[in-house]
């Protein structure tokens, strides 16, 4: 009986299993599809854009994709530890980048800054990260801990309280017009790589990133806590039954992401030289939509995912809205951003690399 | 002196009493069983023994010393350790990622590689295999993980929740025999089993767990000749 149903399930067409929303999903991938191949063949047939202005692009990409890896590393680690999206992560980059003003301030008032830039960079980053790791704990300790094994929209919503306070807090605290960061000297400028000109501030940023994110990969991947990390992600239970206290290692990763994203917030600085209470939003709206783009729960797609982000927001206005006849097309990047969001949680909700999550959780 | 005792022990599930006072020991050096049908509370003890549920009344102690307040990292640390039921590897760690997170709770270095040696020993598999990521492993080696990452921490009572569940009728044999083995070589052994033949075959005494409250005890021979055991768990 119940095998004949299916058999005749199997046998109608794909035609009568076709309903209204799977119409009209495939006509939004096609109309995507389009979208970018016309504007795409359209910008390049123009020929509007020399050669040298797509490298611009290009690196401008990978610099604010590196900001965004870097962020985004922290809502991923917390969510495959937590299965929580910590919605004050953007504001902690924010707190790492806000102390480093002062810092930086400091130095420069001191008139060290200039006369050693490598010292004070580093000077500025370690307070950057350690203001950020601090926030993140006690955010970690107050907001979420006490809610570890309540429903899951709990946290979430006290996540977000974390966030608003947090901001109004440092808008309390230093008012709400933007700060203006010093400028390295030496960072001033372009430097030759290979013939091609890079600016410099963004050379800093690529290659901070990429030391940064070996050192999180190696943390993770060959030391002894980030087994352990890795364990807990897979099965709490089990690995406190294995001695390690879960509670601890909890408080590691909100640590470790806290620091990359403090280190995010001196890099964001350099490039744009300003900060502001809520500069912590978008970069941490842009950085979760890259955790998800690579797969949350997962530390090589949050790499992967803000650096494809940062690509296809700073290479996309131009060459696909450029084409189809939109003026001013970079005012619309944040579009592209989060067309992206949805479509990937649409169509791929595991991101990238996220296969073998896909399975296991949600 | 017994090594591991409960004395009364209440656990709740919410309003579900699920334990309704057990007592049992275990002595040093001993093979103890619990067997019992589906959802008699097996697990509920092993669990709580370890720290992850807390009982409502009751004492647990090791050699005299209160476990029942410490959290479940730090029962591992007084020497208590279980292999949960299914098994539950870390299935994205390789095989020597997992034996090192048995050893967790351990510093130093050398006493660790003796160790994961002797695991290699007992189950030349592992050995084989120790660069392979766990979850692809068979359901008979990840038991044997399973056991071996236990081993990793130098328990002196080792938990076992259903080793042979889902295995093979050789498999099963080739386990109880290692559980031997490893009883043999010093650490005291608490094992819950549904297959309570074999189980009662390689223990010294047992327990009978019958809806949160023990039923029957005795030597393995005596619950072996017990007329309601072998109707209730040794097929007549
Ligand atoms: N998390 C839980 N929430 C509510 N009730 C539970 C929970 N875990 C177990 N129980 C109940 O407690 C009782 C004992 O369960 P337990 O898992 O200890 O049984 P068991 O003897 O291990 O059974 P099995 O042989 O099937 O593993 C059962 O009635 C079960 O339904
Ligand atoms: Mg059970």
């Amino acid at each position: 009986m119940a095998a004949t149903i299916v058999a005749a399930r199997i046998r109608r067409s794909w035609f009568q299993r076709l309903s209204v929303i799977d119409l009209f999903l495939w006509g939004f991938r096609a109309a995507v599809l389009a979208a970018v191949v016309v504007g795409t063949f359209a910008t390049l047939r123009s020929g509007r854009y020399a050669g040298e202005v797509w490298l611009d692009f290009l690196i401008f990409g990978i610099s604010q994709g590196s900001v965004y890896a870097l962020i985004a590393l922290g809502y991923t680690m917390v969510y495959g530890i937590l299965r929580m999206i910590n919605f004050a992560h953007g504001d902690i980059f924010m707190c790492g980048a806000y102390t480093a003003f002062y810092a930086a301030t400091a130095l420069h008032r001191a008139g060290l800054f200039n006369r050693y830039p490598p010292l004070s960079l580093a000077v500025i980053l370690v307070v950057a990260m350690a203001t950020a790791v601090s926030v993140a704990l006690l955010v970690e300790r107050v907001a979420y801990r006490p809610l570890r094994r309540a429903p899951r929209l709990v946290p979430l919503i006290s996540a977000i309280g974390a966030s608003f306070f947090i901001e109004y807090a440092v808008r309390g605290l230093y008012g709400s017009g933007f700060q203006a960061y010093p400028e390295f000297e030496v960072f001033k400028g372009k430097w030759n790589v290979f013939g091609v000109g890079i600016l410099r501030t963004q050379a800093v940023v690529i290659v901070a990133t990429v030391i940064l994110m070996t050192l999180l990969y190696l943390f993770v991947m060959r030391t002894r806590t980030g087994t352990a990390m890795r364990a807990v992600s897979e099965d709490m239970e089990v690995a406190s039954l294995m001695g390690i206290n879960v509670d601890r290692i909890i408080v590691i990763t909100f640590a470790v992401g806290a620091a990359a994203a403090g280190a995010a917030g001196v890099l964001y600085a350099l490039v744009f030289k300003q900060v502001h209470f809520f500069m912590g939003f978008y970069p941490g709206i842009k950085a979760f939509t890259a955790a998800v783009l690579g797969g949350i729960g997962n530390i090589p797609g949050a790499m992967l995912g803000g650096l494809f982000l940062g690509l296809f927001e700073s290479v996309g206005p131009i060459l696909v809205l450029d084409g189809l006849g939109i003026v001013a097309p970079y005012q619309l990047k944040d579009v592209i951003a989060f067309t992206m969001l949805v479509m990937v949680l649409i169509f791929r909700p595991s991101g990238i690399l996220g296969e073998r999550l896909a399975g296991k959780k949600a | 002196m017994a090594l591991l005792e409960v004395d009364n022990l209440h656990v709740y599930y919410g309003q579900i009493h699920a334990l309704k006072g057990i007592t049992l020991h275990v002595d040093p050096g001993e093979i103890v069983t619990l067997i019992g049908a589906n959802g008699a509370g097996k697990s509920t003890t092993l669990k709580t023994i370890s720290g992850l549920l807390r009982p409502q009344q009751g004492r647990i102690t090791l050699s005299g010393e209160d476990l029942a307040a410490l959290p479940a990292h730090d029962v591992v640390a007084k020497g208590v350790v279980q292999v949960p039921e299914g098994r539950r590897i870390f299935g994205q760690l390789t095989v020597h990622e997992n034996l090192l997170m048995g050893a967790y709770i351990r510093a130093e270095r050398n006493g660790v590689e003796t160790d994961l040696a002797r695991v290699f020993t007992l189950f030349p598999r592992l050995k084989e295999r120790r660069s392979q990521v766990a979850g692809t492993l068979s359901g008979g080696e990840q038991q044997m993980l399973a056991i071996g990452r236990a081993l990793m921490s130098q328990p002196k009572v080792l938990l076992l929740d259903e080793p042979s569940m889902g295995l093979a009728p050789v498999l099963v044999e080739q386990i109880f025999e290692t559980i031997t083995g490893i009883n043999r070589l010093g650490t005291t052994v608490l094992l819950v089993e549904q297959n309570a033949y074999m189980a009662l075959h390689i223990a010294q005494r047992g327990y009978v767990l019958q809806t949160g409250e023990i039923a029957l005890s005795g030597s393995a021979a005596e619950l072996q000749a017990n007329a309601e055991v072998r109707k209730a768990y040794l097929g007549g």
